[in-house]
């Protein structure tokens, strides 16, 4: 009875093709290289910046300690050049925390509202708003910085430069929340139907429903979003660079302008000769940024998996 | 004999999805305290009709409902405290939902809405709720963990447990076996069968002989028709009122 069986399917089923084999093989192939670049692709960049920066660990002006923790920044000063980036990190870490603080329950509440509260043609229509602004150049927040929020803010506070740390957040924070919003609400959407359902018939409120059921559930998404935000927020060079005053201090205030690390690299690179100590130095400040982000990736990634074994 | 007490009556009730009407005005009383069994092939409404007495039914944005439906008397389209509607109603769906929660705090959650907070009182509830599941004795010693990582056939056990963690006067069962096993099954029935001094229960069930092991009552629906609702003795027997639900219980038709 099998034999049968077997025979038939032999005689009425084409062989397989060298052809179609060699083709599968060769997709693959080209599948696996695709995935491995990526490790390739973040290890030259790594490679070929730090080749950049190297010759500063040889010079006599330099001194690792001062270049992370002092706050002079005078890279072209003729008698005593100093190197010291920590007022530029801190520039860093204080627009994104600023940023952060207003984007993130921004754009979480956005979220939960798209997700749960709002009518499908106003959902439609706020996702697609949504999407707009996250296509906005940065150059044209920049620009919006500048000119627009910075009139707001001098009027408003009597702050005598509208250019300072307090723009560079808001601008910052009109920048992340789309993507936090867009994450967000991806992640909430993924929690089943059956969660809500069930809850609801346990008698839970809309509220009860999100704050013990899909916040909890959409948890790992929701961090996503939220370092997605801030991996943006570190990142951004032109609007920080326009809207935060590009002075090098330690503010204190948010009313004080500020420099950040892309900024100094962006403004700086074009005027440094190339293979002097400034331009070296300035490659070293990339892998300093580079280094921020990857802890802060790390950090996530920990933070989450912490999450998932509990 | 004085007539059994109605706890839920049901009036000309017609559900539509959109255009598509699922439930064609069907009207039926179920008495406290009894086993009510709900059978009928798959699309016929049943489970439209479980969604329809806790008003679940009000979170497909499509569904239309007319007719009435009273709980203990009261009009469910006029209530206002709907919640408390919900807590009065448990409900198991067929496939067990665990929500991504610990085991405790699965059981813990209804009376946690309400506001109960007192660590003595949630271990009671926790604990009862899951001796009545047929549950506890599995899982007494990692109550702390994920409700989802227990098999399905427990999974399912501890959506009765939180069905009933908020002391349901109605226990609505959708098709709770098709994810357990028989041995597992035939426990949750005997627990079943103690409940019912206490509560209603309503049992949409896809296994005829369930109800007819089960229910005092049963009713068979098809296509959103109540064809015959009699004492689940005249249902199975050899001549129920139509021929029909002599085909359908003895798998003839359906």
């Amino acid at each position: 009875m099998n034999d049968t069986a077997d025979s038939t399917l032999k005689n009425t089923l084409p062989q397989r093709q060298f052809l179609s084999i060699a083709m599968e093989n060769l997709l693959e192939l080209i599948i696996r290289l695709s995935g491995i670049s990526a490790i390739i692709f973040v290890l030259a960049i790594f490679f070929f910046v730090f080749r950049e920066a190297l010759p500063i660990f040889f010079s006599d002006h330099f001194d690792l300690a001062k270049f992370l923790f002092n706050t002079q920044w005078y890279p072209t000063s003729e008698v005593n050049v100093r190197y010291g980036t920590f007022a530029l990190t801190f520039g860093s870490i204080s627009v994104t925390f600023l940023a952060m603080i207003i984007a993130v329950p921004f754009g979480l509440g956005s979220a939960i509202f798209i997700s749960e509260f709002c009518g499908p043609k106003m959902k439609e229509s706020l996702k697609i708003i949504i999407e707009l602004l996250a296509a906005i150049p940065s150059v044209v927040w920049g620009f919006i910085g500048l000119t627009v929020m910075s009139r707001i803010i001098v009027s408003l506070t009597g702050a005598p430069v509208g250019v300072n740390l307090l723009n560079g957040g808001l601008i910052l924070a009109l920048m992340s929340v789309p993507i936090i919003v867009s994450i967000s609400e991806d992640a909430l959407k993924a929690v089943p139907d059956s969660y809500r359902e069930a809850a609801l018939a346990l008698g839970a409120t809309k509220w009860q429903i999100i704050y013990r059921v899909l916040l909890p559930s959409a948890k790992n998404g929701l961090l996503a979003a939220v370092l997605l935000g801030i991996g943006r927020a570190v990142g951004e060079t032109m609007a920080v660079l326009m809207a935060t005053g590009h002075a090098v201090q330690i503010p204190h205030g948010p009313l004080d302008s500020v420099r950040t690390l892309t900024a100094n690299i962006a403004a700086e690179l074009g005027e440094a000769s190339a293979g002097s100590d400034h331009y070296h130095v300035l490659f070293l400040t990339g892998i300093l940024l580079f280094i921020i982000t990857f802890a802060v990736n790390l950090t996530a990634d920990l933070v989450i998996r912490g999450i998932r074994r509990k | 004999m004085t007539p059994p007490e109605k706890t839920i009556e049901i009036e000309n009730l017609r559900l539509a999805y959109g255009v598509k009407e699922v439930i064609h005005s069907v009207t039926f009383d179920i008495y406290r305290n009894e086993i009510f069994g709900i059978i009928g092939p798959s699309q016929s409404g049943k489970t439209s009709l479980l969604r329809c007495l806790n008003r679940t039914i009000d979170f497909v944005s499509n569904a239309t409902v007319s007719g009435t439906i009273r709980v203990d008397g009261a009009d469910i389209s006029r209530i206002k405290d709907i919640y408390a509607l919900r807590r009065k109603i448990g409900m198991v769906a067929p496939l067990p939902v665990g929500l991504p929660l610990s085991i405790y705090d699965n059981v813990a959650f209804a009376p946690r809405s309400v506001g109960l907070t007192k660590k003595d009182d949630l271990d009671e509830i926790v604990e009862r709720c899951l001796k009545q599941a047929a549950l506890w004795d599995e899982v007494k010693d990692r109550l702390g963990t994920l409700g989802t990582a227990l098999s399905g056939g427990q999974q399912q056990r501890l959506t009765i447990a939180r069905a009933l963690s908020h002391q349901p006067q109605i226990l609505c069962l959708d098709e709770f076996s098709i994810a357990i096993d028989p041995v597992t099954t035939m426990r949750i029935e005997d627990v079943l069968k103690e409940l019912r001094n206490d509560i209603t229960i309503i049992l949409v069930t896809n296994l005829t002989q369930q109800a007819r092991r089960l229910a005092d009552r049963t009713m068979f629906l098809c296509n959103g028709d109540c064809i015959e609702l009699d004492s689940t003795e005249n249902i199975f027997s050899d001549n129920p009122q139509y021929a029909k639900t002599y085909e359908y219980v003895n798998g003839i038709f359906g």
